[in-house]
This record gives structure tokens, sequence and C-alpha cells, in this order.
């Protein structure tokens, strides 16, 4: 095994060491292949070509980019990164501090990105004090998506608290419904729990704990509070639920086979495919007990250091479109999130969409915008790892809470 | 001259894949190595810190449930398919009925991917789609396999694929040695009157003492080396209950940028694998001296 991966590191260093881009030419590195998300990189393509830039598309497919990452890390190694590559959160922080990113500071300065964008989310596109990338948009990761016609069979009402909500899912049970839509994969038990922590737990212990990484936060009653909550939810799940992917379950809503689904607003782009309308078909709900908070997954384009000016400026121009009014909006409205540039016109989002704008800001007010560390926004990838570890195997089994907590802090005190 | 080409004509022929061997394989075994004891994350990193990546490594339970797996995988997987295969075997050289067609049925699945038997299993043994839905449309409603979907059971789910795939190879390698058995052997413990128990207990099975070698040097490496198996069967799923320590090494090095602790995890999988192995070799190679 290690052997074969060895040699294919290497094959893939040399097949990839093509010459280098021609003049004002942007090469691109991203996983946005499939339907709208190639859609939306298509317009960004189609801009730049206006603007006198050629887009060299350099796409690996493979939905969590891994692939792609290990392509990446070749070509930075063998001093041929592309112009730009799609990379997040504590990710950006470490190929800054590998050295590999271009300081885009004289574009946000000429554009005033500082005011176009909230804190929260400049700080993540900042390695030392400088831009190094830009967002291109803002998934809220807390939302309950529900099923309005199971819910008034089943004499439910969409619950509001945590607490309310096991009252709920056991009336749907009891109706012979699958309360809680669920699809048994780490990364998927990790999004329920981010949601349970944020609930029961609130803003501040959620920074704390999941980002701060404070250890006697971690240790606290309140975490078993959260294991708590987040074991009782075993019981509202089917049995068939490991392995299953996020867009089975929500289809289980959108059929009525279900009642509930907790997931990122990308769930939305089922309903719309499934043909279903907003409030009357499906309804849209920040997850129990989070209406004020919002937990933010941002996807973003790094730029590395380039070897010629003509590719700089051509670097420069891309990510000025990037956060231009007209992109954030057509790309957006492809892919289900809301821009992450503030104050734009709102007019065609739909309501889901307003409402993930209102607590956008809102949140970044009151200090509940908090980084999503279910979707590697928050910690590094390490730390985030040991997480999924921890939480999908205490939902996988028969563990006590106490119990929960104690692997949680030792698993997060061995990754730190 | 033409003496002398000829002479090193081989060697240079060899050369190449020689000097691929030595730097991909070997090159590359101490490459790993060594980055083992370094704290590379994302990418390598020279700084050495010592065994602290083995002992970040043993303290990982995922690692031990990992490795735990490992165990109840080969020698379940190794032994079900021995006696399965030879069972099968035995049973094809008694001269039966179309044996041809017998025989590449229980081949066939050695042609397919891990991936593909994978899938397949996944669709079979889960509750909702597969065997136990099919029980209960027959009306037993109170049957129950759900070993998909348990935690302390999905290791043997894997178990069940990969012996269903492996087993035809083992038979095919039983076949063949059955059929190199000398039949005035046979015919002459058939006089002397013993039964057809004692023949194959006694005298063929001993002959074929060199098929269980290779049989078992071949299952051992698949065994240690699934990864595509699980990954389509299970996920590594539920949680991650049904981990190999491939698949611990591969998310830990490329997704999760600990390189280092992934390192690690491929020397004990390495040394795991020459402790079983070399002292195997050895005592049967020696002994056919």
């Amino acid at each position: 095994m290690k052997m074969n991966l060895a040699t294919l590191t290497v094959a893939s260093t040399l097949a990839f060491n093509v010459p280098l881009a021609q003049s004002s030419d942007v090469e691109v590195l991203h996983w946005w292949t499939s339907g709208g998300e190639a859609a939306s990189v298509k317009y960004l393509k189609t801009k730049l070509n206006n603007s006198g830039v050629s887009w060299t598309d350099f796409a690996v497919a493979g939905g969590g980019g891994e692939n792609a990452m290990t392509v990446l890390k070749s070509r930075a190694i063998s001093g041929n990164p592309p112009t730009a590559a799609q990379i997040k959160g504590p990710s950006i922080q470490e190929w800054g501090d590998l050295g590999f990113l271009a300081n885009i500071d004289s574009v946000a300065k000429a554009n005033n990105w500082d005011s176009m964008l909230p804190a929260v989310v400049s700080d993540v596109m900042k390695h030392k004090g400088s831009y190094v990338a830009a967002p291109v948009n803002v998934h809220r990761v807390n939302w309950l998506w529900a099923n309005p016609e199971v819910f008034r069979k089943s004499g439910a009402t969409i619950p509001t608290t945590w607490s309310d909500f096991i009252v709920q899912a056991k009336k749907i049970q009891d109706a012979g419904y699958i309360a809680l839509a669920h699809g048994g994969q780490p990364w998927q038990d990790a999004t329920v729990f981010e949601a349970v922590v944020l609930g029961v737990g609130g803003a501040d212990y959620y920074k704390k704990a999941f980002v701060d990484l404070d250890m006697s936060t971690l240790k606290s009653d309140t975490t078993k509070a959260v294991f708590k909550t987040f074991g009782e939810l075993r019981q509202f799940v089917d049995a068939n639920s490991p392995g299953r992917d996020w867009n089975v379950a929500t289809s289980m809503v959108i059929n009525g086979k279900a009642g509930m689904q907790i997931m990122g607003d990308w769930a939305k782009g089922e309903f719309k495919v499934a043909n279903k309308n907003v409030g009357t078909d499906f309804v849209c709900v920040s997850a129990p007990g989070t209406s004020g908070s919002f937990t933010f997954n941002i996807d973003s384009f790094a730029f590395f250091k380039q070897k010629n000016t003509e590719d700089t400026k051509a670097q420069n121009v891309m990510a000025k479109e990037i956060l231009s009014t007209d992109f954030q909006k057509v790309f957006n409205l492809n892919k289900g999130s809301i821009p992450a540039k503030l104050g734009m016109a709102r007019t065609e989002f739909d309501s889901c969409a307003h409402d993930s704008m209102d607590a956008f800001v809102a949140s970044s007010q009151t200090g509940g915008l908090v980084p999503s560390f279910a979707h590697g926004m928050a910690v590094s990838e390490a730390v985030s790892g040991a997480i999924n570890d921890t939480v999908t195997n205490y939902f996988n089994s028969s563990l006590s809470p106490s119990e929960g907590m104690n692997q949680l802090v030792s698993a997060i005190a061995a990754a730190k | 001259m033409l003496a002398r080409i000829e002479n090193y004509l081989p060697k240079i022929v060899l050369a190449p894949t020689t000097v691929v061997m030595v730097v991909c394989m070997y090159g590359f075994i101490a490459w790993t190595a060594v980055l083992s004891f370094t704290k590379s994350r994302m990418l390598p990193q020279w700084d050495f810190v010592g065994w602290d990546q083995y002992e970040r490594l043993f303290n990982n339970p995922r690692w031990l449930v990992a490795i735990d797996n490992l165990g109840i995988f080969t020698l379940l997987f190794i032994a079900i398919s021995l006696v399965l295969g030879l069972v099968l075997a035995i049973f094809l050289d008694r001269n039966i009925r179309a044996e041809g067609a017998i025989r590449t049925i229980y081949l066939y699945p050695m042609a397919v991917s891990f991936i593909v038997t994978g899938t397949a299993w996944k669709w079979i043994l889960n509750p909702g789609l597969g065997i136990e839905k099919l029980v209960h449309d027959f009306g037993f409603t109170d049957f129950e396999f759900r070993w998909l979907v348990e935690s302390d059971m999905a290791i043997y789910t894997i178990v069940i694929a990969a012996v269903w795939q492996s087993s035809g190879f083992v038979m095919a390698m039983f076949l063949a040695g059955l059929r190199g058995v000398d039949d005035n052997i046979v015919k002459a413990a058939e006089i002397d009157g013993a039964s057809p128990a004692r023949i194959y207990w006694h005298i063929i099975l001993p002959i074929m003492r060199p098929v269980f070698f290779s049989s078992i040097i071949v299952l051992t490496h698949i065994a240690i080396k699934s990864f595509d198996l699980v990954q389509a069967l299970t996920g590594g799923g539920p949680g991650y209950s049904s981990d190999l320590p491939a698949n611990f090494m591969y998310t830990f090095a490329f997704n999760r940028a600990q390189m280092g602790l992934g390192a690690a995890s491929a020397m004990i999988m390495l040394f795991s694998v020459l402790a079983i192995i070399v002292p195997f070799l050895y005592s049967e190679l020696r002994e056919k001296k």
C-alpha cells in the first residue's frame, strides 16, 4: 500500500510538471464538477474571458477534494503551483505558513474588502494580516429541513429547542414515520452533533470548546449535556442509516418517509430538483435552539505565488472578479448558499436564503456567527478528524455521555 | 566480443527493473521510515521527534480498532477461504459432471474487483434492501440479519465478501495440486483398504503442503492490503468500527494532514507483515532443501 502511494506521488509530480501558464492566464484547481457547481465555475470563466484573462480549468473530481489536495501538494512541492486553488478554513493558514500563498492586499484595498466582508470571514481569508484568499460563498450549516405534511399527520410542531425536538420526534415516530432522516457517515454525524453543541451549549460555549479548544470548557457538565441530547437522537434514526449519503436522507424527507433532517443549505438543491416549494412542500428553519446563531462554512479560492508579473496581474483580476456583485449573485443562486459579500440586492434569492442572510448579518453582530468544525472551518484537519472520530463512534455505540466526553477530551488533546 | 555482450545482456536488460525496484520499493520504504520519526503534517518536514508518532498512534482508539479488525479479518478470512477452497476442490476432483462449468462459476468472483464485490454485498446485506427484506417479504417478519449496520458485527461482513471473492481462487490452486497427485499412491492406499477420508487426511493433504503454503502467502497479503473492499462495503462504518489499518493510514496521511502518524502506521503494517511472513517463509523454504 505504502509503496504504491509513494510511487503514485512521484508519478503525479512528473505528470503535472507541465510548462508554466502563458501570459494573462489563470489556472484554477477546484473540485466543483457536478451540476450547479460546474455551472457556477463556468460563469467565473466567462467573466474573466471578458476581462481578457484566459482560464485553464484544472478540475480534479472527488467530492471532498482529497484527490485535488494530493495533486496540489505535488504541484506545489515541484515549484509549479496553479494560480488559485479551492482551499478553505484553517488549511489556508497551513499553506500560508509553508510560504506558498500570494499577498493580494492591493486588490483588497482597492475594492474595500474590509468593509464588504464581516470580520469573521475576512479573518479566515487572511494570513498574518494580509489577504491571501477570496471567499465565494457562505453556507449555513445549522438548518433543520422538515416535511410539513408528515408533521400535520403526526400532530407534531416544528421544534425550537432540543428538548422539544425529542418530544416532537417521538410523536412523528409514533405516527409511523422516521423522525430524523440521517446518513450514518462520520461527517453527517458531526454535522448533527455540531447543531446539538450550538443548540444546547450556546455560541459562547461553542467557541470556547470547539474553536479555542479550551480543555476546562470541554470537560464540563455542558459537554455532558450535549452528549446526552446527542445520544437520545440515536433512537430517532432508522436502522438502515449507516453509510447512507446525505442526499438520500434528504429524499426521505422529500418523499414523506421521514419528518426532519439536520443538514447545511446545500440540501435545498435537492428539494429544488424535486420541484418542491419552500413553505408548502418543505420548511427550512434553524436547527433547534440555534435561531440567533449561524454556523458558517465558506468556500474560497487561495492564491499561490506566481513567478512572473503577467500571471500576478491575471491573478489580481480573478481576485477582484470573485468578489464582484455579479459573480457572487450567480454563483450562489446556483449553489444554494448566500453571498459572502454584505449588502447585496436579494430579490432573486428565496426565503430560506433571506433567512440565512438576515441571520448572517445579525449573528455577526451578536457573536453568534461561528465556524463549522464539522466542515473544517474551525480547527485543523487533525483536530476536526479527531472530533469526527469520537462523535461517530459515540453515535454508533451505547456509550454514556460521560464516556463520550472523556473520549472527546483525550482525542482532542492528542491531536492538538 | 559477441560472447561478452551475451554475457552482459541479461544484466543490462534487468538493470532498469532493478533500479525501479530499489528506488520505488526499498527507497520509499526507507523514506517512509524516516518520515515516521518526524513531525510532518501536511507536507514532509524534517523535525525529528523520535518515537512520538508511534506513541500517539498507539494512544489512538481508532488505530487500536483497526488493528483488532485486522486480526479478526486475517484469521477468519484465511481459515474460511482455505477450508472452503479445499472442500470445493475435493468435490470437484471426484470426477463430477459439468466440472468445467462449475469450476468457472466458482472462480468467477475472482475476476470482479473488490470495489464491485463490496458494492454488491453492501446491497445484499443492507437490511432495507437485501437478505433481511427478502425474508421479510416471504412472511418471516421476525428474521433479523443486520450485521452491516451493527458496530460490533460489521467487520464480519467484510470477511463474508472477501471469502466469496477469494475462495474460488484457493479452490483452483488446490484443484491443480490434487490433479498433480500421483494416482499410483492413491491406488496403493485403496488396495491396502484405506477409506477415502483416511487417504485425504494422511496422504493427499500432506502432499498439498506447498499449495497451503502459497495460498496462505497470497491470502495474507490480500488481507493486509485490504482497502478498497472496506471502502466500498462499509466505508469503515458504522462509525469507524470496520476500519482496517490501510484505511487508517490513508485517512491520516492524506485527508487529515498527519503524514508522520500515517507513516508510523505504515511502518507498523510493514513490520507486522514481515513478522508473520518471514518466519513462515524461512521454515517452509528451509525444509524443502
